[in-house]
């Protein structure tokens, strides 16, 4: 850690503080559940999640081969199945690395953490930069946001998986530019810990979606 | 940030506590910019508060702002229907208003009324001294309110309201048959109201989990704060579906999707799926609340414990979880087959089953009890016997080959209102006269009181009753007027002089609410437990201090003020163990470190509508709007506690919604070691959240 910067804030107490209460359980005498604050939120937070992917994935299933009264073409006509195996086995690799980041920083390594958090929201880049790619394939092939209801249901359905994963990157960034100012050290492993959890729950719902979208025959 | 064990030694409660109070505030400026507000007097502190009790009141207010609004779209649809061939409303102005009505009472009013009570009394009901994340709330009301105004301000810039029904059922929601800007505001405003009560129920549910006082167990919570938690979880489910519905819908209209339109090969019926898989399970969002504070209402004014407790709180978690299994009860006609039919009709049936439970469980509380009808009380017991009436036409609705008669009819007006208007709004008016002095340290007039509350029957009666004769008559529903000859003329009229007569008994309230503030100058202080009640809200004085509990109470039991006040002798009668003045805390704890206000909650639900008023007129207006609400999270998460005493803020709040979360990092170097800081304070006085 070269970057290290102090805090801003009482840097005098960090290294007694560690030794401490833990500094983010708000309540007087810790959570009642023993899950953090935080972190019970994001698993609240990913609950409401399922419903609403639940819900679109549910419209694509019901949409999925109605072509419309022009009968024009729906996503499965043009799929390059190979294509996005390999964008999804990215992602799905983007996991692996986000569980390293924790594990790094949960060591104290603040380096390797810094390395897998970048690895991780550059898989996921590369995962979203391949749905850029297949948006504009499927356009020039034909296959418009407005074409038909299943159209429609493809685009709605990747589109917001495509906005979850870019936030997750933003929020990865965020903490890579944190532990680059030294601002994310050992004691916050539990906040890598929390946008892992939003990270490895965006992974699973694409497996769904993959599997609904790519795998599963018309 | 790294969970150790929770420390054990529980609060340290001995003695009022020490901290030093009015220290300069020491926050640095990360960002050269970034200092929190301090608080401050008038209107300023309310702006930036973070107080669940000040956020509690806004959405009081705020509900009863749009109660009016909505009480006048109902006076209109009643002026309109009065009399056969009215001509107060054109159809198409009709169908915005009693669109508007229903959306503006459901999500406008009854819910933020809802959500005035879980705020304020939530964590007053666990013991603690806020909610979980201070700011995620402030967040939570500002993005309702700009929702809600932005849901109205179609009038004047949408060129009229939505005119779909408050379900807004494709097609008639679609541009075709609805090109004014309305059903894009309603499904825009929809959305934005929407996060609010996500980020809201997310921060509820936390809070009644995790910030429980020491010895509170779960089911030693009062059954309001279950009854609350429940809908919280209700709310937390149901808004992404009603969510992907609103997007979808919006897709629709704005970017030319084909999702509901049947001429572009989509099938409306998935609309009506999404919307009452929201939708059913909002009527219990609606119901549980009232159900709750009725289930404190009774126990008190019948100076007995509630009946059968833990049957409650389970009868309410079982509606929690049937209330998901009955949806397409509303949706008997619309072609779903039989085996849906016959399976919805059963599920509807067995939901009656714990709802009936709490119904005979609250009579059993009063039976043998010392029952002091207060207003409160009158309101409570008018909500079981209304919400009863209205569950039974519900089981008639059940009743599948019943409901394809009546469905569509006022028969089904004349549930709905039952339901929610008795039910619900009944309810959460005891709940207004029952805890008014708890927040704002006076009593409102009993005599004006009944006044009130049997203006309120009487009307509620005369304006909902006769629809259930008009809707067997085969009046149907949403029609802007009628011809004479049909035998609708005199049922009609009654309702209408009823509405009126609600609308005399709203005012009663307003008229209660100014004079009695008025009259409380020369009245004695109604203390900290006026009525001589049971859950801890009442141990602290009234209005509650800033701090909520000078001292974190240790809870032994279920009505532990209770029992804090009374015990029993040799011969097991109630014997007066102390008063509750002696019992209560007098709020004199001076130094408890509160949450720092925030402005960024305001800015970020500034930046919504914003992009709402993008979408619809000019995608350029979202790029403002956009970096308003990115601006609002980044400055927000590095937003520096302002006291370095005041500790666990740095990350708390962080993590209400996916684009929260990154901030934790960005917050986390705020004030990573302030326990130290704070270490002459003991852990229990430290205030709790943000």
């Amino acid at each position: 850690m070269t970057t290290e910067t102090s805090a801003p804030v009482a840097s005098d107490a960090d290294t007694a503080a560690a030794a401490l209460v833990a500094p983010g359980d708000s309540n007087d005498h810790g959570p009642t559940t023993g899950i953090s604050n935080t972190k019970l939120a994001m698993w609240l937070f990913l609950g409401s999640e399922c419903l609403l992917f639940g819900g679109l994935i549910s419209t694509y299933l019901l949409y999925k081969t109605r072509r419309g009264p022009d009968n024009l073409a729906i996503p499965t006509d043009v799929f390059d199945i190979p294509f996005t195996s390999i964008s999804s086995f990215v992602l799905l690799m983007s996991s692996l690395t986000m569980v390293l980041a924790l594990a790094a920083l949960t060591r104290g390594d603040n380096h390797g953490a810094r390395v897998w958090l970048l690895a991780t929201s550059m898989l996921g880049g590369v995962f979203i930069g391949g749905q850029v790619y297949e948006f504009t394939s499927f356009l020039r092939e034909g296959v418009g946001f407005t074409n038909n209801p299943a159209s429609s249901a493809f685009y709605a359905l990747t589109g917001f998986h495509g906005v979850h994963v870019s936030l997750g990157i933003v929020m990865l960034m965020s903490l890579f530019v944190a532990s680059w100012q030294g601002k994310l050290r050992q004691e916050h492993s539990e906040t890598v810990e929390i946008v892992g959890l939003y990270w490895h729950f965006v992974d699973v719902v694409w497996i769904f979606i993959f599997t609904v979208i790519y795998l599963v025959p018309a | 940030m790294t969970i150790t064990e929770p420390t054990t030694e529980g609060p340290k409660t001995e003695g009022p506590l020490e901290l030093e109070s009015g220290r300069e505030a020491l926050a640095e400026r990360p960002l050269g910019v970034l200092t929190r507000p301090q608080g401050g007097r008038g209107w300023r502190d309310w702006l930036s508060t973070v107080d669940h009790k000040k956020i509690g009141i806004m959405y009081g207010v705020s509900a009863m702002v749009f109660f009016v609004v909505g009480g006048i779209e109902a006076l209109l649809i009643r002026l309109q229907l009065a009399v056969p061939n009215g001509g107060v409303l054109s159809a198409d102005v009709y169908n915005q208003v009693f669109t508007m009505h229903g959306v503006t009472m459901v999500f406008l009013f009854i819910m933020p009324l809802a959500a005035a009570f879980a705020n304020y009394l939530i964590p007053l009901q666990i013991g603690a001294r806020d909610v979980a994340f201070p700011r995620l709330n402030a967040l939570s009301y500002w993005v309702w309110l700009s929702g809600a105004i932005f849901l109205n301000s179609s009038w004047i810039v949408g060129g009229g309201g939505a005119d779909c029904g408050w379900f807004c059922y494709s097609p008639n929601s679609g541009v075709t048959f609805s090109p004014s800007h309305g059903v894009d505001f309603y499904a825009i405003g929809l959305l934005i109201a929407g996060i609010a009560s996500l980020v809201s129920a997310i921060n509820l549910i936390v809070t009644c989990l995790n910030m429980r006082a020491p010895g509170m167990d779960l089911f030693r919570m009062p059954v309001m704060t279950w009854m609350l938690l429940i809908t919280q979880f209700l709310l937390l489910f149901a808004l992404p579906v009603i969510t992907v519905a609103l997007f979808l819908l919006m897709f629709d209209r704005l970017f030319d999707a084909s999702f509901f339109n049947p001429d572009a090969g989509a099938d409306p019926l998935l609309w009506q799926h999404l919307f009452w898989i929201f939708g059913h399970p909002e009527v219990y969002i609606i119901i549980l609340p009232a159900f709750g504070v009725v289930s404190e209402v009774i126990p008190t004014f019948s100076r007995k414990p509630i009946f059968g407790y833990t049957f409650m709180v389970f009868s309410g978690i079982a509606i929690g979880f049937m209330g998901w299994g009955v949806w397409a009860h509303h949706m008997f006609v619309s072609g779903i087959g039989p085996i849906s039919v016959a399976a919805f009709s059963l599920s509807t049936m067995f939901i009656a089953v714990p709802t009936g439970v709490k119904v005979l469980n609250w009579l059993a509380t009063m039976w043998g009890g010392q029952i002091r009808f207060t207003t409160a009380m009158l309101f409570a017991v008018g909500t079981v016997a209304m919400f009863t009436i209205g569950g039974l036409s519900g089981v008639t609705h059940a009743l599948a080959p019943a409901d394809t008669q009546q469905t569509d009819t006022y028969y089904i007006v004349a549930h709905f209102h039952y339901v929610i208007f008795g039910g619900g709004v009944l309810g959460l008016m005891g709940g207004l006269y029952y805890w008014w002095p708890k927040i704002f340290g006076y009593m409102l007039n009993e005599r004006r009181g009944k006044i009130n509350f049997w203006l309120m029957l009487i009307g509620f009666n005369l304006t909902f009753g006769p629809m259930h004769i008009l809707g067997l008559q085969g009046m149907s529903r949403r029609i802007d007027t009628y011809s004479s000859g049909f035998g609708f003329e005199f049922w009609n009229m009654v309702a209408t002089i009823g509405s009126f007569i609600i609308a005399v008994s709203v005012v009663v309230l307003f008229h209660n609410i100014w004079k009695s503030k008025r009259e409380a100058a020369d009245l004695p202080p109604p203390g900290p437990d006026p009525w001589d009640a049971r859950s801890l809200e009442w141990m602290v004085p009234s209005p509650v201090p800033e701090h909520n509990f000078d001292e974190v109470p240790t809870v032994e039991g279920l009505d532990e003020w209770w029992h804090r006040k009374y015990s029993f002798d040799d011969d097991g009668r109630v014997v007066q163990i102390a008063t509750a003045e002696e019992a209560a805390q007098d709020g004199s704890a001076k130094g408890v470190h509160l949450p720092a206000p925030s402005f960024w909650p305001l800015v970020l639900a500034v930046g919504l509508p914003l992009i709402g008023y993008g979408l619809i007129f000019n995608l350029w207006l979202c790029v403002p709007g956009g970096l308003l609400v990115g601006m609002g999270i980044f400055a927000w998460a590095l937003e520096p506690v302002d006291d370095p005493d005041a500790t666990h803020d740095h990350h708390d709040d962080d993590h209400g919604d996916d684009d929260d979360d990154h901030d934790d990092t960005a917050s986390a170097p705020v004030a990573p070691g302030d326990d130290t800081a704070s270490a002459p304070v003991a852990p229990g006085e430290q205030q709790g959240g943000e």
